[in-house]
């Protein structure tokens, strides 16, 4: 096992991409993941890859697109404005079946909003970034080691699927700094002979191509496509459970507010309240089957998120609304307090949910 | 029987879909052409735009990516990027490269990308139905200039060669035409040096092929002709506005 | 048992680079340990502070808003942060930049001139590693004896020269004497 080593979120992830064997990064600065960009730029030259700042987010991903497109493992990263100007990109990608890996290091919106951290991309990212029928792989790990862990994971489900994998996080993942293991394996290969490398005169030519003038055709690429996304909805849901044992209160939180949350859980605990929590790590696909049956055994649920309450929805819906779900949160780039979670914890302790 | 004339190899068997008279037709045998002659057919890789071109994919018998209005530059950079053997074109026009996607196409230019720039000026939205182009002459009548245009309101048009003559890092700018026998002549020379300053790694070059829109001008094929001979190549100057490595040629 | 610390000062005074220094070494022992900057324009010219959590636990949120330990390197730090220390943390001061004393009785409170000593025995911009060795020294939260091995990984290769500097700002705090 190689040494731990202390590093910042968005610096571990830049090199367990480059361990995962990306050497194209196409980017844009914005605060605050720019230490991916400042990463790369420094690593990329020294493993032969390729770092280029683009002139815009939206070329970014473009470039993204041709070098997925030639059969290489390609990443951009941003933060939320940024985000939303990929989204035609992001979009293109899913039309074209290209794989490609997305950071979002969420900053409070809406417009230029502010730097802090948040998590109100939440629908952006799992519902919609752009136009079209599509999904996204979305991954929101909560500690560095995650963040290692969840980049080499992405770039394999992206080739696998042939689909964008976006890692959600936030700006407290990117800057924080925790030991972490860069221990990651081997890079599985997959068959990319759909990519644009030149025909070599030998084959048919390929064409990565996202137009079907044909509604039947379109169609048909449609369910195909949506076939996919429910094997992925079947097998690759991925998701923490804390002291769910006993519990009659559940917690459901991703990200630095799923850590707020865990001392939130401690503090109930100590005050003999039984709270646990399911924290997604897949954002999508969302953990359905599995708070649809923790539905049956608590009282309620309480969804802890720096949003105005995105993630809620999910819950309601995977539950079917068989419990109440509280609404905890902070927004703008506040981060809400473990007392904070702890006073929602205790109400809904009270209340059951009930107001 | 003796062949006089066939198909480039670089084109498909797929009939084109455009209009009675316009040059696309022309413009895609003379990459094709040039494809076959620099014997790069195998390793070269096309990037289709958003417009009249779109379909181009299905013409060309090189690996083809479809590109965003206005990204083609980005597509290709990327393309390119990942692997710098091949030989990366893309197809665009007039909205697609000097409206909606200025900015690819400037910095690519200000990259030195070393791709090959097929730019396709015909004055007009055609795909669209007939609308307003960064490249509508003044007076102009479109469909979203119906009055022509007036420069008061909408300003001038963008005379894309001579932008990019003062971007230090574009290697190679030439604008032709392919309205008569000596000018198909030209712009065969033209794409064929871009190219192959491409196959030297030379940098960015761009070709713009001043052309007709029979359709969406609302003229016969013949009187296009000669709208453009009497319009466009007026406000739009045939020839080389740069070239890096001229001595050498 | 877990330590939550949070270090606040100017931009400027190494305040982030002792946090990694106090991570790294209980990283080196083998605790859960987290890091995390203030980040943003207060970075530039205004607080700079970062939270540094060393347990045994595996660290829940890294987001330090009660400390046990709070070192204190400017006026706005101490006013900022004194009243969200904990009930019987320890607050440590630069009394050099800081004339006022702690309010609160519930708290140990340190003095140490940092930066006038760093300054006086040719360590300028040291007086970070000064208010450490002191607060090892009080606190016990690493073992002094293990500083060399942290101070390699945090000094940056290109700035090997540093490391001795460093070190001996930690021993001038670690044996500074009340």
């Amino acid at each position: 096992m190689s040494e731990k080593v202390l590093m910042k979120g968005n610096e571990a992830l830049a090199e367990a991409a480059i361990m995962a064997g990306c050497r194209h990064y196409l980017g844009y600065p914005i605060t605050p993941q720019t230490e991916i960009a400042a990463y790369m730029a420094k690593r990329m030259p020294k493993v032969g890859g390729t770092f280029l700042q683009a002139e815009s987010e939206i070329a970014a991903i473009n470039m993204v697109i041709g070098v997925s497109a030639a059969g290489k493992r390609a990443m951009t990263s941003s933060s939320s404005p940024g985000i939303s100007l990929k989204g035609e990109g992001l979009s293109y990608l899913a039309g074209c079946d290209l794989p490609a890996f997305v950071v979002n290091v969420q900053r409070g919106g809406p417009g230029l909003g502010g730097i802090q951290p948040s998590q109100s991309d939440y629908f952006q990212a799992t519902k919609g970034t752009s136009h079209g029928d599509y999904h996204m792989l979305v991954l929101a790990p909560d500690s560095v080691q995650e963040m290692v862990s969840m980049t080499f994971k992405g770039f394999d489900m992206a080739d696998k699927y042939r689909m964008t994998v976006m890692l959600l996080a936030d700006g407290t993942m990117g800057q924080m700094m925790e030991p972490v293991s860069l221990d990651m394996g081997e890079v599985a290969e997959y068959d990319k002979s759909w990519a644009v490398t030149g025909t070599g005169c030998a084959r048919k030519h390929n064409v990565v191509n996202s137009l079907f003038l044909k509604p039947e055709e379109l169609e048909k690429k449609n369910f195909e496509r949506f076939e996919k996304y429910r094997y992925i909805e079947e097998n690759e849901v991925m998701y923490e459970e804390y002291m769910m044992d006993d519990a009659d209160i559940c917690i459901v939180a991703f990200g630095i507010a799923a850590r707020v949350s865990k001392n939130a859980i401690d503090m109930a605990r100590a005050k003999g309240i039984k709270v646990g929590m399911l924290r997604p790590i897949t954002l999508w696909p969302f953990p359905k089957k599995e708070l649809r049956e923790i539905a049956d055994k608590v009282k309620c649920f309480v969804s802890v998120e720096m949003s105005m309450g995105q993630m809620i929805e999910d819950v309601r819906l995977a539950t079917e609304c068989t419990k109440p779900v509280l609404l905890c949160n902070r927004v703008g780039g506040m981060i809400m307090t473990p007392e904070e979670v702890l006073a929602k914890i205790e109400e809904a302790d009270k209340t059951g949910g009930n107001n | 029987m003796a062949v006089v004339f066939e198909k480039p190899k670089a084109l498909t068997d797929a009939v084109l879909h455009y209009c009675p008279g316009c040059t696309h037709g022309i413009i895609h045998r003379l990459v094709a052409e040039v494809i076959d002659e620099l014997g790069i057919q195998g390793k070269t890789v096309g990037i289709a735009s958003v417009g009249c071109s779109v379909m181009s994919y299905d013409y060309f018998d090189v690996d083809m990516v479809q590109a965003a209005h206005g990204r083609a530059p980005a597509v290709g950079t990327g393309v390119k990027r990942a692997n710098p053997d091949n030989i990366v074109f893309t197809y665009q026009g007039d909205g697609d490269l000097a409206a909606i996607g200025t900015a690819e196409t400037v910095h690519s230019a200000a990259r030195g990308e070393n791709i090959t720039v097929i730019f396709v000026n015909n004055a007009i939205y055609g795909m669209t139905g007939g609308q307003m182009a960064p490249t509508t002459l003044p007076g102009q009548v479109t469909q979203t200039s119906p009055y022509g245009r007036d420069t008061n309101t909408v300003g001038f048009p963008l005379k894309v060669c001579e932008l990019l003559s003062n971007v230090d890092g574009a290697t190679y700018l030439e604008r032709v035409a392919v309205n008569n026998v000596k000018n198909v002549k030209a712009a065969k020379k033209a794409i064929k040096k871009a190219f192959t300053y491409q196959t030297e790694g030379k940098g960015f070059s761009l070709v713009e092929v001043v052309s007709t829109c029979p359709t969406n001008w609302g003229m016969t094929p013949q009187n296009a002709l000669k709208w453009l001979e009497e319009n466009m190549i007026p406000y739009y100057p045939l020839g080389v506005y740069k070239d890096k490595y001229a001595q050498e040629g | 048992m877990t330590k939550n610390m949070l270090i606040a000062g100017f931009g400027g005074q190494g305040i982030l680079f002792s946090g990694k220094f106090l991570a790294y070494e209980g990283l080196l022992e083998d605790k859960s340990v987290s890091w995390l900057p203030s980040y943003g324009p207060e970075m530039r010219g205004g607080t700079a502070n970062c939270s540094v959590i060393i347990s045994d636990a595996p660290v829940g949120s890294p987001i330090v808003s009660n400390p046990d330990i709070l070192i204190a390197m400017n006026m706005p730090s101490l006013d900022k942060y004194e009243d969200a220390t904990v009930k019987g943390g320890q607050i440590f001061i630069d009394s050099a930049l800081i004339d006022r004393k702690v309010e609160r009785e519930d708290v140990e409170a340190y003095y140490i001139p940092a930066t006038k000593l760093a300054s006086d025995e040719g360590l300028s911009g040291l007086a970070n590693m000064i208010m450490l060795g002191y607060v090892i020294k009080k606190t016990n939260i690493i073992p002094f004896e293990n500083i060399d091995r942290a101070l390699q990984k945090v000094v940056p290769a290109s700035k090997q020269h540093l490391l001795d500097s460093n070190k001996k700002a930690l021993e001038l705090g670690y044996n500074f004497a009340e």
